[in-house]
């Protein structure tokens, strides 16, 4: 197993596993808002087609929570 | 009304309006085909003066029109601005767009209005003044031409909304020919049996020249649409294109075309165009051509280097053998009428198409000449 962080939080993830996998697996299921509603976001499609989970890994905005590998030491954030 | 694309709805709404009971039948549904693949555009900049600015010009003001009646489709009056590479590009957009100012509407010409007036607005953006106008674009730019009547709706919700607010009843089936008594059409025959009309409108778009009974020269011209990623704050605020735009669509080449196209989506999305193919009805990915497309924009726009682009379609442009559009009247058969035909410009031109087709199918007299559209006119 290693380690990556969710806004400070430390999240167990398996190696090769995606970091919308991992959070999932941590019980957190949203971690973004739209942008009008304010209604909660994730993971919907979770095969890299509808932008849904997106989240900021390393600063690099943007990114899809599903098809971004986890990785040692990883900040992630909405 | 064949067809519930954007012409079908708002002939359905204007029909409607005129008291007209309407029937709509499509068998992929609202926005199934050309509508539910384009960006939107409800342009002036890029039509030369004739018959087809005169409709844009008219359709322009019915659009702000609907966004007060019925509204809901993400009305966007952002304006337009059309940039030029080198200074002789941007003498050609200066004189073309001098021709534009001069053309004055028929219908205020017959009013005795003087040159300029309800007609197209343009300006001149100096190099030194394109960063107000837009301030990712890149560095280099001759300069551009503003023109603040070119708006946007989402075309699939406008299509939508128009038809919701029609009440006309819609009918999810295939059209499979015109029934006919005579010489005049009585109604269709649909996958869901026969439904008799005292008119029937073709609003059929790239499918609408192949009944046999009453076939049009309308052929598909393909186009594909880079969409990226939403940004919070989208980075484009004007419909952005280059001036090969302009003669890309007004071209008759049968090869690929295309011409850097940028603008945002109120959903925060970047939406990346243009190509012209003719190649059929096939509407495959082709991904040199999308490679081309984004090359084109990041040449533009070079903060969408690191954007990702989240979808990739091809749309089919209804075209006919003059790019004009085919509203009015068959000249074979009666109580036809054809509203199709509006290559990459239907959203622009609904409207203006459907005010003229009330008129035809009521007996008015449409505020903009139809005689240039006339399906007749192939014959």
């Amino acid at each position: 197993m290693i380690e990556f962080r969710f806004e400070g939080r430390a999240i167990a993830a398996e190696e090769g596993q995606s970091i919308g996998a991992a959070l999932h697996a941590a019980g957190i299921r949203s971690w973004r808002t739209t942008r009008f509603g304010g209604r909660p976001r994730g993971l919907f499609c979770a095969i890299g087609a509808c932008f849904d989970c997106l989240l900021t890994v390393n600063g690099a905005p943007d990114q899809r929570a599903c098809q971004t590998v986890a990785r040692a030491g990883d900040e992630v954030g909405p | 009304m064949v067809g519930a694309g954007i012409v079908g709805a708002s002939c359905a709404y204007a029909l409607t309006r005129a008291g007209v009971r309407v029937t709509v039948v499509d068998r992929g549904g609202v926005a199934s085909g050309t509508t539910g693949a384009g960006e939107g555009n409800i342009l002036v900049s890029d039509k030369e003066p004739g018959p087809e600015l005169e409709l844009a010009l008219r359709s322009n003001d019915l659009w702000r029109n609907l966004d007060e009646e019925c509204g809901g489709f993400e009305w966007d009056p952002k304006g337009g601005l059309v940039v030029a590479e080198t200074p002789e590009v941007l003498d050609a957009l200066t004189t073309f767009a001098e021709t534009q100012r001069r053309h004055v509407p028929a219908a205020d010409a017959d009013a005795g209005a003087p040159p300029g007036a309800a007609g197209v607005v343009a300006s001149l953006v100096p190099a030194a003044d394109l960063r107000e106008f837009e301030p990712h674009l890149a560095e280099g730019l001759a300069g551009g031409i503003h023109y603040p009547q070119d708006a946007q709706v989402q075309p699939m919700l406008a299509a939508a909304r128009l038809l919701r607010a029609s009440g006309a009843r819609l009918v999810r089936t295939a059209v499979e020919r015109f029934l006919v008594s005579g010489d005049h059409v009585t109604g269709v025959r649909t996958g869901q049996g026969d439904l008799y009309a005292d008119a029937v409108v073709n609003a059929a778009g790239t499918w609408a020249g192949s009944f046999p009974q009453a076939p049009l020269p309308i052929r598909p011209r393909k186009g594909f649409i880079l969409v990226t990623q939403p940004f919070a704050v989208p980075p484009v605020r004007h419909k952005v294109y280059t001036a090969a735009y302009v003669t890309n669509v007004a071209s008759d080449a049968e090869g690929l075309e295309t011409s850097g196209v940028i603008e945002s989506t109120q959903a925060g999305t970047v939406l990346i165009g243009a190509s012209r193919q003719r190649v059929g009805y096939d509407t495959a990915i082709d991904y040199t051509v999308l490679a081309k497309l984004a090359k084109q924009a990041v040449g533009l726009f070079p903060v969408l280097r690191t954007a990702q682009v989240m979808r990739a379609y091809a749309g089919l442009r209804p075209y006919s053998p003059d790019h004009l559009p085919v509203i009015g009247p068959d000249h074979r058969l009666g109580g036809l009428f054809h509203a199709c035909g509006h290559e990459g410009a239907g959203i622009g031109l609904a409207p203006a198409t459907a005010e003229m087709v009330t008129a035809q199918v009521t007996g008015g007299r449409p505020p903009v000449d139809p005689a240039p559209f006339a399906p007749g006119r192939f014959a």
